[in-house]
């Protein structure tokens, strides 16, 4: 991990153009004093995957609950251009705008925007749910499960996934071809920087961190996520039988209801 | 002597001092002096950090200068910041999207009450408390008395292991000694006492400062009074609020790593281009390069000046009666005067030696935050930049929590770091000559200064 630049001349001289973003939230209906949470879905998903069931279930066991859609997602304006800085921007933009100091949740690729996140955004914690780091590991894994649907990323088309990497067979059949129909596209550029971006800064203000996934995710291997957790965390917790959408699986309470317990029990208080 | 820092102890039990009165200690509290954009600053990184605070404001709310209703803020009605959002933004909390290139005061006082209650800063402020006394006590440690604001109440002593001094530097007027001032028989106010047009309307004016300021209340008397003088010592640079249809500071920005003369010459390029000519206008030439001075960032002067607007007159020679004579033996008549002369630092809580200040009260300090000798004092915001000040108080207030952290950590590493900060005190931090005056002691380069702090803060990177 490199060290933090504090001279961030491109952020100054060119800062992220503005956009319509979409943010989709559930609240408690009492404050108990807990931090706020905001989910990064990954490439190609919006804010709607956290609408599904993670927001609405936050909210009931007492945390303000948000999902920000990434622009050129779900109902966020168009970004035809966007990068990755352009995706952390969103991120920190929404998570400043919160009343209290907010937990980041990024899944997939949204794992990644959120590494960078922390470095420029002082989060009360950090999760990362089946994280896609980048690096060409991950392409040669793509590639080799969806051969079809990852080549036409290579050369600047859309990322199909197909919803066998995403679900467990436990979702009917129809839910997840409903899912993966919604799926939208990361830009090109953004694509490629998944591959060769520069390493995260350190997060700031030293936040705790947490690692989840699933042993039979299709998209992260099993070594994937091992790696990611020891660049943050001790080990990462697992899910077995779970697709790479944790959120939108069968079973998408276990792993939420782990996040939140860690977070009553570990996230620290001001 | 080493210093024991340690986290928060809400433990205070008195015990009585040489003199006699009892004193708190507060273990390894630091204290903050003031809650305006430095002080919540310092109390956020110094708890990232881990340390306890207690931070004293002698107002009732927080945001210093920025906040119009406190009794020492220079904002007036129509204040907008002069560099744009992303050089002027904390860089771990983002201005919104939403706002304008150039917010007003208000939105940023509403930026700094969003600060604190998002990282719950509140619960660590002392409100209607002013601190009347900051004196070195064994150890390295900080006898801080407070009272209530106005003098209401006793008096009481808590000691810290260190002390953030942020009690900003744009409130204690500099009244420059014209003669004749004391018998001049028009209205004489400095800007600070500048709250809106109405001050101004139909009145003949006389504005003497080029400052930021300055020139803005001198094209506010442009708009509303019967006549405006704006009269200057020197010629300066008024650069554009915006260049190439974008902030002129995010059009520098990018040329930050050219060398200083190359950048100058391309600044000046560009402001003959844009701007022109200003002996066209009746403006004296620059009589220095830019960046030597403070840059005066303002769109609407040399239009107000071009529309006959505002009359550019040179220094004040004297004031007579109900005239005042130019240096150049011109005499007008103005009604109202505002001197913007700006302001002078003003500690008066502490023995101005500690900050190792000369006779004219200019502090000697490594990076403008630490003074040599007092490992544990530390001043946060004495800054004069050629760009926002939040950015570079922010990292400022991470190398003083660091610095202190080092202090328990390693001692070694943390003397070496003393070494540099008493072989650096009362150096400049910026590569350009810039001006001898009380308006520049605080002058420094955002980049030249930012370079600079990298390195100590790489230096000071310790294991929380």
């Amino acid at each position: 991990m490199s060290r933090t630049r504090i001279i961030r001349t491109r952020d100054w001289a060119s800062p992220v153009p503005p956009v319509h973003r979409e943010v989709r939230s559930a609240t408690p209906e009492t404050d108990e004093g807990k931090p706020p949470v905001l989910f990064v879905p990954g490439y190609g998903h919006g804010a709607w995957t956290f609408a599904e069931h993670w927001l609405e279930h936050s909210a009931s066991r007492g945390f303000a609950a948000h999902a920000v859609s990434l622009r050129g997602h779900g109902g966020s304006g168009a970004a035809p251009k966007a990068t990755l800085r352009a995706y952390v921007h969103d991120v920190v933009q929404v998570a400043a705008s919160l009343p209290r100091q907010a937990v980041l949740v990024g899944h997939g690729a949204g794992a990644l925007v959120v590494t960078h996140a922390l470095a420029r955004y002082p989060a009360r914690a950090g999760v990362l749910v089946a994280p896609v780091l980048g690096g060409w590991g991950t392409l040669g894994g793509a590639l080799r499960r969806n051969l079809a649907g990852t080549l036409p990323a290579v050369f600047g088309g859309r990322l199909r996934l197909n919803r066998r990497q995403l679900f467990s067979r436990e979702l009917p059949v129809a839910t997840a071809a409903d899912y993966t129909a919604r799926l939208g596209r990361a830009t090109a550029r953004a694509q490629w920087q998944l591959l060769a971006h520069r390493d995260p800064e350190p997060p700031v203000g030293n936040p705790p961190l947490l690692v989840l996934g699933s042993p039979d995710d299709r998209i992260v291997s099993a070594s994937a996520l091992t790696r990611a957790a020891a660049r943050y965390a001790a080990a990462p917790l697992l899910f077995p039988g779970m697709g790479h959408d944790l959120m939108l699986d069968a079973r998408w309470r276990e792993p939420i209801d782990a996040i939140l317990d860690w977070l009553d029990k570990d996230a620290p208080t001001p | 002597m080493s210093t024991s820092i340690g986290l928060d102890s809400s433990e205070t039990s008195a015990t009585l001092r040489s003199d006699g009165r009892p004193v708190y200690d507060r273990g390894g509290t630091v204290c903050v002096i003031g809650a305006g954009a430095s002080g919540l600053a310092a109390i956020k990184n110094l708890r990232e950090h881990g340390f306890g605070v207690d931070c004293y404001e002698r107002e009732t709310s927080v945001g210093g200068a920025w906040n119009w209703r406190h009794d020492r803020s220079p904002v007036y009605a129509s204040t907008h910041l002069i560099s744009s959002k992303p050089s002027t933004e904390f860089p771990d909390f983002p201005m919104p999207d939403s706002w304008p290139d150039y917010p007003h005061h208000s939105q940023l006082l509403g930026y700094l009450e969003r600060y604190a209650a998002h990282f719950d800063l509140l619960q660590y402020v002392w409100f209607g408390t002013e601190v009347i006394r900051v004196e070195p006590a064994d150890g390295n440690r900080w006898d801080v008395t407070t009272r209530s604001t106005g003098g209401y109440g006793a008096e009481r002593i808590q000691r810290y292991a260190a002390v953030v001094i942020a009690n900003g530097h744009n409130w204690s007027p500099k009244i420059p000694a014209y003669e004749g001032l004391d018998e001049f028989r028009g209205q004489v106010m400095h800007a600070s006492a500048y709250k809106d047009t109405t001050q101004l309307r139909g009145k003949r004016v006389l504005v003497i400062g080029a400052g930021n300021t300055g020139c803005d209340i001198a094209v506010e008397a442009a708009q509303q009074a019967s006549k405006a003088w704006h009269s200057t010592r020197r010629g300066y640079w008024y650069v554009p609020k915006y260049v190439l249809g974008r902030p002129t500071d995010q059009v520098n920005a990018g040329l930050t790593r050219l060398p200083l003369g190359l950048r100058q010459w391309f600044a000046a390029r560009t402001l003959r281009l844009t701007v022109g000519d200003l002996t066209r206008f009746g403006l004296p030439a620059p009589d220095h390069k830019i960046y030597e001075t403070h840059p005066i960032a303002n769109s609407q002067l040399v239009y107000y000046v071009g529309h006959g607007g505002i009359s550019p007159v040179p220094d004040v020679a004297r004031f007579r009666g109900n005239t005042v004579e130019l240096t150049d033996g011109r005499t007008i008549d103005p009604e109202l005067v505002v001197l913007a002369t700006g302001y002078l630092p003003k500690f008066e809580f502490l023995d101005p030696s500690l900050l190792g200040g000369d006779p004219a009260g200019r502090p000697s300090l490594y990076l403008n935050a630490f003074p040599r000798r007092h490992p544990t004092l530390a001043v946060a915001g004495l800054l004069q930049a050629d760009s926002g000040i939040f950015p570079l108080v922010h990292w400022q207030t991470v190398a003083i929590a660091r610095r202190l952290r080092l202090q328990e950590a390693a001692p070694d590493r943390a003397a070496a770091f003393s070494a540099r900060v008493d072989a650096g005190a009362g150096g400049r931090w910026s590569s350009a000559k810039v001006k001898e005056s009380t308006r520049h002691w605080f002058e420094i380069s955002h980049s030249d200064y930012l370079r600079e702090l990298q390195t100590v803060l790489d230096d000071l990177e310790t294991a929380k």
